[in-house]
């Protein structure tokens, strides 16, 4: 029992770059479209954000580099995709495929430079025995990926301007028809999942791992586009699909600490069993999804056809 | 016909005085080439090949020009590349992972003036040869040195795969640290890969969470070292000095030398004399040390450690002298000492080690 | 202003000279790219796109990535088509290695066996391999709605795992001082090769569903239904093409697919089972298929502009000491590139006068 409250600590940590991640996707996706260059995103906005916190020796300001690069190449999807039309799929891989070279190349002179390391705890809750060490001892941006997650559900459901972009993401024809720039709005939608990605990316290159090398982000941007579907797009399920996921990768390296009796590979296999199970748990029931899909999501809107 | 002979006397005149004379003199360096697994990085085993490199480039001067390609993922594309240094003109070439052993060798056979070197490998022909250091040497040091420092008696061990190398380090480690502290144990999880710091930080984590005061690893980047840091524990580094990156946790590193080593065969390729053979070094041909001693090794301890040195390089002391018993209780090895070829066959954790293989 | 409108019909030059264009704006980005770093454009370019087809050996070696890309990029075309986005297919692959790996070892005894029937088995177990994973995708997605991105992704993880559990384990060859590989086939167990190079029988296989792939499509009713079915539901519905028939047949065709590469690589080029056996095929198949707009014959070209991109940014690493990471640069770019230029097949580009005058001019 001693271990819980690190484990739940680590789970957080672990889960924080898939949240911020999958929240971008999501309101990416609640618009209408697909961006499945996620990993090349949040690399790109790791060598950079490194790389800025390295000469500038601020993290907060790496943390804006990456934001910005990570909405920069969000931008150039969106011009491709909605502006000139191509399609989302091939241009989202393409995108994912581009960050992955272009971050290395970024990289190569960050490799072995290191970053003032600090640690963070809310004054006052984080000495409490137990949930001091499990729950408030974490780095800003922890606590940050949660407070987006609580507005992002708050602005889709509660207020006209997420009212929308649903309804772009629905029908962007009849959003069209009643006068709003369905292209205004999903390049807006774009660029913020954009920045959220670099975010994501940032965190992992200053906050999870303070250092840069190549591929760092080790899938994990494929792994928050898994989760938008996992959590039928709703904000709050994808805190928890991305702490699930986070916590269980946790989980099996403290059993094989522990000596548990299985082979470390299959151990290893449990988060992704794990998350295809819980997507089959909620998916059987196909209304569900049909709710809360967007019904244009992939397919290109032109408001001059 | 005798304007022929002729014609045909005076060319093979010039062309013999061609040659005479292009020979000697000005000798065309070496071409030696290297294929990394890995990109060079700052610290790690590629990192400690290209040192290697470097130090036989800066002993050799002209006589050699080296060439490298790194990053190169093993499998099919290895052999692509290890043949294309063949063909740019490479006349030694040094294969620096052990997945790429079957490339080498295939494409030996198509270059038999070419001569080739592989690590951590063990298939050689006439013109391969095969290099590896005995690192569980050091590693055993470096159990006793955890052994003087640690208070919990725990410590964490971060493995890539349950291979021999690996599980020769985890075993020698162990030994050395129960050496000092007979009660002491060591925690391991292999995170399956030789590379992802995300995985190695996490790992090294959980085992500092499950209250192991000292962390060390068999993987590649940094993440470890910088772990213990963080959270103010100690680490033993493992390939390169990594102090930079964890100057109050590192205790020491156990590290690779490679540049001699190049230097000697280079040199006998010059000279003519390089044979096919098996090399694999210790403390005493110097390719591993213990070294990077952090601020909180006293010097007492460093002379300590390197009677260690010595004993072994002597062969006074053999990390793995019998009685080994694994940790399930078996017995493994009654009198004298393990043999290469029991160290080779090794698939199980002595005792002292928390964990468990899957069934292999 | 200079503007983007829709042509009245696709244009037909366009969808030829698009892929040309694509590749001459990489080039073009590709020699900035090599001058930025310092090195002469010219021979970067020439390095990265004539070097590798300027020898028998160069031609045989981008015939050897061809194989695995073009098998598993023409199954994921058809899924494609009908909108079932199978992103596993390297873990089709990997099982599809898997299951003719077992059988192999099972069979070879090292006393010299093998032969063109045991070649064949060996290739239909990965077929079934293969098609077994994408099986489980299929089944999910029809029994409970799963989506098959998620899926068919984590999926990838799990064979990963799974392959390397097995050559740790009870693969492993026992001679091999405890290496995690399984021993070396015998030579009656590998694909046969062109005398002098690594190409092997793969790249014919790969040609073969190709064609196979275009005859379905273009010929036969049940590409048809494939077709509608991806183009417009609805009406495919309305129309009686059921959608699981067309899902469950493209996720195991074009499982068996990446399974026959996945078989066709260690039998090939590696020739036994390691804990690697593809640098990401299957995913590189998803952009091959794009390149190839989804059409079985188009990724028969896109494979093999992929190829080239594999061996020109290696080939720039090892004789120019360019990064690594330049392969997947160049990938990226062309993709950028393709996609840019295709929109230009849709629509033209036009000068608009601006508002003014057409208030004055009255015609717009």
């Amino acid at each position: 029992m001693d271990a819980l409250a690190p484990l739940i600590a680590a789970s957080m940590n672990a889960g924080t770059p898939l949240m911020l991640a999958a929240l971008g996707l999501l309101i990416n996706e609640k618009a209408g479209v697909i961006n499945l260059g996620s990993e090349g995103m949040m690399l790109v906005a790791a060598a950079l954000g490194f790389a800025v916190t390295v000469h500038s020796g601020s993290p907060a300001t790496g943390f804006l580099a990456g934001a910005v690069a990570g909405a920069l190449l969000a931008g150039v999807f969106a011009w491709l995709t909605v502006w000139l039309g191509a399609n989302q799929v091939a241009c989202g891989l393409a995108l994912s495929l581009f960050g992955v070279g272009a971050s290395a190349y970024i990289g190569i002179p960050y490799v072995g430079a290191t970053i003032q390391a600090s640690s963070w705890g809310i004054p006052g809750l984080e000495h409490i025995p137990f949930f001091g060490p499990a729950l408030f001892q974490h780095h800003p941006m922890v606590y940050g990926a949660l407070l987006l997650c609580a507005a992002l559900g708050y602005f889709l459901y509660r207020t006209r301007a997420g009212l929308v972009l649903r309804a772009v993401g629905e029908s962007p024809e009849s959003a069209h028809a009643l006068g709003y720039k369905v292209r205004r709005i999903r390049l807006a939608a774009l660029l913020f999942g954009g920045a959220c990605c670099g975010l994501a990316g940032a965190f992992m290159s200053l906050v999870y791992t303070p250092m840069w090398v190549e591929g760092m982000v080790a899938g994990r941007g494929w792994i928050a586009l898994a989760l938008t579907p996992f959590a039928t797009w709703r904000p709050a399920r994808v805190l928890v699909g991305a702490y699930l996921f986070g916590g269980i990768t946790i989980l099996t390296f403290h059993m094989q600490a522990l000596g548990v009796p299985i082979a470390s590979q299959l151990l290893s296999m449990l988060p992704y069993l794990a998350t295809i199970l819980v997507l089959v748990l909620i998916s059987r029931n196909i209304n569900w999804i049909r709710i809360n899909m967007p019904a244009s999501l992939g397919k290109n809107f032109n408001p001059n056809s | 016909m005798k304007g022929t002979m002729l014609r045909k006397t005076l060319y093979a005149l010039t062309a013999a005085s061609a040659v005479a004379l292009a020979s000697p003199a000005a000798a065309e360096p070496l071409k030696v080439g290297f294929v990394y697994v890995s990109p060079i990085g700052e610290a790690g085993w590629t990192w400690q090949q290209d040192i290697g490199r470097r130090e036989m480039e800066a002993a050799l001067g002209d006589k050699v020009k080296t060439q490298y390609v790194e990053d190169v993922p093993e499998g099919a594309d290895a052999e692509r590349v290890i043949r294309d240094l063949a063909q740019q003109g490479n006349q030694l070439i040094f294969t620096t992972s052990f997945g790429y052993m079957n490339p080498t060798i295939k494409v030996a056979k198509q270059f038999p003036d070419v001569k080739f070197v592989h690590s951590t490998g063990y298939k050689t022909a006439p013109n391969v040869a095969t290099t590896n250091a005995r690192f569980y040497e050091a590693r055993y040091v470096a159990g006793m040195l955890a052994g003087k420092m640690t208070q919990t008696k725990v410590v964490g061990y971060v493995g890539a795969y349950p291979i021999p190398e690996v599980l020769q380090g985890i075993n020698a480690f162990t030994r050395g640290l129960r050496s000092i502290q007979p009660d002491a144990q060591v925690r391991v999880i292999m995170v399956n890969s030789w590379f992802d710091p995300g995985k190695e930080r996490d790992a090294a984590l959980a085992l500092l969470d499950q209250g192991a005061d000292i962390v060390t690893h068999h993987t590649d980047s940094t993440a470890t070292v910088q772990a213990a840091e963080e959270r103010g524990k100690y680490a033993i580094a493992y390939h390169s000095d990594m102090s930079k990156f964890g100057p109050k946790a590192q205790l020491g590193a156990v590290t690779h030398h490679w540049g001699p080593y190049f230097t000697k065969e280079v040199q006998s390729v010059l000279d003519g004399t390089w044979k096919s053979n098996q090399v694999w070094g210790g403390f005493k041909e110097g390719m591993v040390a213990l070294e990077g001693f952090g601020p909180a090794v006293d010097d007492e301890l460093k002379t300590f450690l390197k009677q260690q040195e010595d004993a072994i390089a002597a062969g006074t002391l053999n990390p793995f002298a019998a009685p080994i018993k694994d940790n399930e209780g078996k017995v493994r090895l009654a009198d004298g000492a393990l043999d290469d070829k029991g160290l080779n066959a090794m698939d199980y954790y002595v005792e002292g080690v928390v964990g468990k293989l899957g069934k292999n | 202003m200079l503007e983007l409108i829709p042509r009245a019909e696709p244009s037909r030059l366009m969808s030829w000279l698009s892929p040309v264009l694509a590749v001459i704006l990489t080039a073009v980005c590709g020699a900035i790219m090599f001058a930025a770093v310092g090195k002469s454009p010219v021979e970067g370019l020439a390095v990265f796109f004539l070097e590798p087809i300027s020898s028998l050996r160069g031609w045989s070696e981008i015939g050897v990535k061809v194989a695995p890309l073009l098998l598993a990029s023409v199954g994921l075309a058809l899924c494609f088509r009908a909108n079932i986005f199978n992103i596993g297919a390297e873990g089709q692959l990997v099982l599809g290695a898997i299951v003719s790996g077992a059988v192999i070892l099972h069979f070879d005894d090292g006393t010299g066996g093998g032969g063109a029937g045991m070649i064949a088995l060996a290739l239909l177990a990965g077929a079934v391999g293969g098609a077994f994973w994408a099986a489980i995708v299929a089944w999910l997605r029809d029994r409970y709605n799963a989506n098959e991105i998620l899926v068919s992704l984590m999926l990838v993880y799990v064979a990963e795992l799974l392959l390397s559990y097995l050559v740790h384990g009870v693969m492993r060859d026992p001679d091999g001082f405890g290496f995690p590989q399984s021993r070396l086939f015998d030579d009656g167990f590998l694909l046969p090769v062109w005398p002098g190079t690594r190409l092997h029988l793969g790249v014919l296989l790969a040609l073969a569903a190709s064609l196979l792939a275009w005859l379905l499509l273009s010929r036969m009713f049940a590409g048809f239904r494939l077709t509608v079915g991806g183009l417009a539901p609805l009406a495919a519905r309305y129309a009686g093409f059921s959608s699981r028939r067309a899902l469950w047949g493209c996720l195991l065709f074009s499982g068996a697919l990446a399974g026959v590469a996945g078989a066709c690589e260690i039998m090939g080029p590696i020739g036994q089972l390691t804990p690697s056996v593809s640098p990401g095929y299957g995913f590189a198949a998803i952009i091959v298929a794009f390149v190839g707009r989804l059409h079985p014959l188009g990724v028969v070209f896109a494979s093999f502009v992929m190829a080239l991109f594999y061996i020109g940014g290696e080939l720039s690493q090892t004789r120019l000491g360019m990064p690594s990471a330049i392969t997947g640069i160049f990938q990226g770019i062309l993709l950028f590139a393709l996609l840019a230029c295709d929109v230009l097949i849709y629509k033209q580009f036009r000068w608009r006068r601006g508002a003014a005058a057409m208030i004055r001019g009255g015609r717009p």
